[in-house]
């Protein structure tokens, strides 16, 4: 099922009568999900991330603009009859009931044609549960259950109805970094074998693009780019979405383009062509830089990380907008810590320039 | 006061306790059980004396000084309790409207406390405050106003007039509504997103979770009905209507104006019993139904 969204924007009125300050959400945000795709909704807090899937999911009604569930218009019906599946970050267990009667309570209120008999909801809660592995678990009540078991029952809650989309709200964000590992994949895993179009928020970068086909980052209700994630990454389509993505993140510096070379300072450190002469803020990949003893690019070296595989090289610059730059590079390159300055080359594929004012890409 | 600074003090506690030497730590046990001794005492003192007069003879329960052991155990008085009393009667009065005035009043709580909770509608808050206020006045000063409106109802010597005055209470409302703040609204959306209404909601998810609260309230209601007597002396005091109370405060005193005490103690026992044991096995409920809301966490 693929989803559509339409102009969706969505205004919360001021909450103080006084001030006439409304917040926008979401605004203007057009974009097509493809069907059985997992997609990632990545921003910072209060982008507006949990709204777009909140409005998608029917719980938040848009101020404007329409939602279609493949060629459904689906704006004005009410939740539980799009067909949707919802797991919250706290997901929102009923506490009072056993995994399997929280499996079931989406099936009993089944009305009408769609109801069920006893055994076929039994049968198709086991079927749920053994998707997610914990068909074992199903007489305990969640107060017995770890985290991720819980994640996990919520999950076979939100799919134990079949819905033609699954909704993800944080689902991660409450699990210690290992069971976040892995339960990232056997989210992806559990996508794959459902082929349930499936819209997961996150404020964590690395999450969404480790297991997204899609990544759309958002800020401030205003949609930034959508691409799949290495497209993204190694495209960003301005300043904001480069600074996003990547750990350790980009080094940003001020700089000039000056007769086909741009210049970092006082160095002039790679050409650029067709790009007039102008300032520009930079991004520069921490990967992006490659040891070169005649290099252009001359940093002052504060010290030596080691990693094993990489190395990490903390170094300043006066140009430079952050107060360290770091670039990893392969630990076969011995670096000499007592050396007070470290020059580099770089990879113009991993160079960025940035307009000053409008913070848009500048291709050369 | 959070677990963790509650786990502090009683540390700190013993640390004080484990630092006094030997002979000072058996003395201050021994003061705390000591106190802790006199106050049972205190308490149950009551009980036993009620116990033993209604074994005694009425010219033994007269004797001066007393007698802390009957001479002469009376289980009869038991027996006279009953028939003279009409107790049977009393009983079913009180039971009757112990558990209509509970099951309504429940019904009401339920939910006005979803309404206040739960639901969005104008002046919420305002409807909230004037209903707390409410409770700063005491419940005496209702009295007059209410025995004039009920008597204009035409309601004098009915279970109504025992029930309809008293199903609202603010108290009860306001500690739900707190129990169901508690639960977190993604809850409600789950449910949403389930397919379940409003109503349905309420019922399998915020009343199971709020049980112990309901359990609370259940009892105390039933105590209030049980213990009332000024209310029904003054609205419905024949016979058809009596509660227990009234019933015990009455029917022991002879033609000669004189009270059979032992028989009447015999009679409190006997009413005493129900309640008492509803709060031996239920007053875990009662305590944390009472303590719980309105502490988060």
């Amino acid at each position: 099922m693929k989803i559509v969204l339409e102009n969706l924007t969505k205004i919360f009125p001021s909450r103080n009568k006084k001030s006439p300050d409304e917040v926008i959400a979401v605004n203007n945000f057009n974009f097509e999900i493809p069907d059985g795709k997992l997609i990632g909704l990545l921003g910072p807090s209060g982008c507006g991330k949990s709204t777009t899937l909140y409005m998608i999911s029917g719980l938040q009604k848009p101020t404007g603009g329409k939602i279609y569930f493949g060629d459904d218009d689906v704006t004005e019906v009410s939740t539980e009859k799009r067909g949707i599946g919802l797991v919250f970050q706290n997901y929102a267990l009923y506490p009072h009931l056993t995994v399997r009667q929280n499996i079931l309570f989406p099936l009993q209120n089944l009305r009408g044609a769609d109801k069920m008999t006893k055994d076929d909801m039994l049968k198709r809660a086991y079927e749920v549960a053994k998707l997610v592995q914990i068909e074992e678990l199903m007489d305990r009540k969640p107060s017995e259950l770890s985290g991720g078991q819980q994640q996990r029952v919520a999950i076979a809650r939100a799919l134990v109805k079949m819905p033609r989309v699954l909704l993800l709200d944080e689902p991660l964000s409450n699990l210690d970094a290992r069971l976040r590992l892995q339960t990232r994949e056997e989210i992806r895993r559990i996508q794959k074998e459902t082929k349930i179009t499936t819209v997961f928020v996150t404020h964590d970068q690395e999450e969404a693009m480790s297991i997204s086909d899609l990544i759309v980052v958002m800020k401030l209700g205003v949609l930034q780019q959508i691409g799949a994630p290495q497209d993204v990454y190694d495209e960003p389509a301005n300043l904001f979405v480069a600074k996003f993505l990547g750990t350790p993140p980009i080094n940003v510096f001020d700089g000039a383009v000056k007769g086909g070379k741009l210049y970092i300072g006082e160095d002039a450190v790679m050409d650029v062509k067709n790009v007039p002469d102008m300032p520009v803020t930079v991004g520069i990949r921490p990967e992006g830089f490659v040891l070169d003893e005649n290099g252009p690019f001359k940093c002052r070296l504060s010290n030596v990380e080691v990693m094993g595989r990489d190395v990490s090289i903390v170094s300043t610059h006066p140009a430079s907008l952050n107060p360290i730059i770091r670039s990893i590079i392969n630990a076969d390159n011995k670096v000499d810590a007592a050396k007070a300055e470290v020059r580099y080359t770089l990879k113009p594929h991993k160079v960025f320039l940035f307009d000053k004012e409008t913070e848009n890409r500048i291709r050369f | 006061m959070s677990e963790n600074t509650f786990k502090v003090m009683k540390q700190r506690n013993m640390r004080r306790i484990s630092g006094l030497t030997e002979p000072m730590r058996i003395l201050s046990q021994l003061g705390i059980y000591l106190f802790l001794f006199l106050m049972a005492l205190i308490v149950l003192f009551p009980f036993y004396w009620m116990v033993i007069s209604s074994l005694k003879s009425l010219a033994e329960y007269k004797l001066s000084p007393p007698t802390f052991w009957p001479k002469q155990v009376l289980l009869s008085n038991y027996a006279d309790a009953f028939t003279t009393a009409n107790l049977g009667t009393l009983f079913m009065n009180t039971m009757y409207v112990g558990l209509v005035s509970t099951i309504l009043s429940l019904i009401i709580t339920v939910l006005t406390a979803f309404a206040f909770a739960r639901l969005e509608f104008k002046g919420k808050e305002l409807l909230f405050g004037a209903l707390l206020a409410t409770m700063m006045i005491p419940g005496e000063l209702f009295t007059i106003t209410n025995y004039s409106t009920v008597i204009s109802f035409g309601w004098l010597n009915t279970f109504t007039v025992l029930i309809v005055p008293f199903l609202v209470s603010i108290f009860y409302i306001y500690l739900l509504r707190q129990n169901f703040l508690q639960i977190p609204n993604e809850l409600y959306l789950a449910a949403k997103v389930d397919g379940t209404g409003d109503f349905k909601y309420l019922w399998k998810v915020m009343v199971p979770l709020s049980l112990p609260t309901l359990i609370s309230i259940t009892i105390l209601k039933m105590m209030g009905a049980w213990n009332s007597y000024i209310w029904p002396r003054l609205v419905a005091n024949d016979d058809a209507h009596r509660m227990i109370t009234n019933g015990l405060r009455n029917a022991f005193t002879e033609t000669t104006g004189d009270v059979n005490y032992p028989v009447q103690m015999a009679a409190v026992a006997l009413v005493s019993l129900p309640l008492f044991l509803v709060f031996v096995f239920l007053r875990k409920y009662i305590m944390s139904g009472v303590s719980r809301s309105g502490i988060k966490g």
